[in-house]
């Protein structure tokens, strides 16, 4: 096995592309599943259980089936409710909904987390339900809730080389027509490994470090 | 126009694959599982050596996507060498990383066992190996136990990405069946509710379990 590097120097450009578009999928998808997982959250603690049923079944379908079943079904079934989607809006959307699922109870979990006195008291003091949701029971659960988000939003970063499989043009993808085309296999696989690491490491030291500038603020609460 | 037909007469073909995902998925979590034993016992273990490669294989097969890996011991395995058909290398990568997230669930596990119970343990006679399998795997199963179920059915859904490296199994069959009728949205769903039962199985035998260990520590 000989290894030859310059495939990667050679084909820089479209590689250099494909990682763009992987980090713009990743931020994309992950805001758009942070906002349905906050909605969800909120329609299902705080309306009524006709509203809260649907959106329990829709956590659990996407917690208990794979992602790249949803991806399928929202790129190859889309067009029969009439939704013809680009690969890239079908595997950004996919990805926030199946995000969403799964934000949606760590933000539910949050909620719960928030002594039900405070909200009483605030309720007795006549703020609306809307306010005690953004001034009180929000800025407490962030604190709480941030390392599980933020484990959430790296384990999103992984699931965007699904996105290849539906053809998106992501960084994955972008290496297997190199590799397809070059036969450099082992040269390309192992730079989009490298790269993936390397990235995930620093986005988990990043959210550490965030989580210990925030930690100071639940230790103050406690003591 | 949705063709209950059109699913139902590709369910019996799709519950034949599922079986196949069953058995890949579970196979992969029971080597897996030993595999993530293995190297958390090493990531405690006093040797640095030990933990430096601990930390490694953790660290890489938890940093890198599951698709990515697949990839990698499909196209490189036979350049190195190592030519085993497709199925075996897919479930070999996917115990490799079920045990990289498996090291790191048993990790919390280990660590609750008091030191006490080992000191014991050791005064009585038991070998390390002994006490390993004896002692300390018990009781992180029992401490561990609704994490090691998730993670059992995080990896029946892992299991779908191995139809890209063309395995057989639900998804795989799925994708054929769909582009042979032309009825995509029926059979993927259909592909969806079976994964959605087999996780649902997984879940409820994972709590009956979990009584039983409760029943048995009342008792």
């Amino acid at each position: 096995m000989t290894f030859n590097l310059a495939i990667l120097t050679d084909n820089w450009p479209l590689l250099l592309d494909g990682m763009l578009l992987t980090i713009f999928i990743w931020v994309v998808g992950t805001a758009i599943g942070l906002a349905i997982g906050l909605a969800v959250a909120v329609l299902q603690l705080f309306t009524n259980r006709w509203l809260a049923a649907p959106l329990t079944f829709y956590v659990a379908v996407m917690r208990g089936t794979p992602f790249l079943i949803q991806l399928f079904v929202i790129y190859y079934g889309g067009p029969f409710f009439g939704l013809d989607l680009t690969p890239l809006v079908a595997g950004v959307g996919g990805l926030a909904l199946y995000g969403g699922a799964y934000f949606s109870e760590i933000f539910r979990a949050g909620f719960l987390s928030v002594p039900p006195g405070q909200i009483e008291a605030a309720r007795m003091m006549g703020i609306s339900r809307l306010a005690i949701i953004r001034h009180v029971q929000l800025p407490q659960m962030l604190v709480i809730i941030l390392p599980a988000l933020a484990n959430m939003t790296v384990l999103l970063s992984k699931e965007t080389a699904v996105l290849s499989v539906i053809t998106v043009n992501e960084m994955t993808s972008v290496v297997q027509s190199i590799g397809s085309t070059t036969f450099a296999f082992a040269e390309t696989l192992l730079f989009l490994a490298v790269v993936y690491w390397a990235f995930l490491e620093i986005v988990t030291a990043l959210a550490r470090r965030l989580e210990k500038r925030v930690g100071r603020f639940t230790l103050r609460n406690q003591h | 126009m949705f063709s209950i037909d059109v699913a139902l007469k590709s369910l019996p073909l799709l519950l034949g694959a599922s079986v196949w995902t069953i058995v890949y998925s579970l196979s992969s979590v029971a080597i897996g599982f030993c595999i993530g034993t293995l190297m958390c016992a090493a990531g405690l273990s006093q040797s640095p050596v030990l933990r430096g490669i601990a930390a490694f294989y953790v660290s890489f097969f938890r940093g890198v996507p599951l698709l990515v890996q697949l990839l990698l011991s499909y196209y490189c395995l036979p350049l190195i060498g190592i030519n085993v058909p497709s199925s075996v290398a897919a479930v070999g990568t996917l115990a490799l990383c079920t045990g990289a997230y498996i090291a790191e669930i048993l990790r919390g596990g280990f660590l609750g066992i008091p030191a006490g119970l080992i000191e014991a343990a050791r005064m009585v006679g038991l070998s390390r190996a002994q006490i390993l399998t004896r002692i300390e795997v018990p009781m992180a199963v029992r401490f561990t136990l609704p994490s090691l179920v998730n993670e059992t059915t995080m990896m029946v859904k892992a299991s779908s990405l191995i139809s890209v490296v063309g395995v057989l199994e639900l998804t795989r069959l799925a994708q054929n069946i769909a582009t042979s009728t032309f009825q995509p949205l029926e059979i993927y769903l259909t592909a969806g509710v079976i994964y959605f039962v087999i996780n649902a199985a997984i879940t409820f035998v994972g709590s009956l379990v979990e009584r039983g260990f409760r029943a048995e520590k009342a008792a």
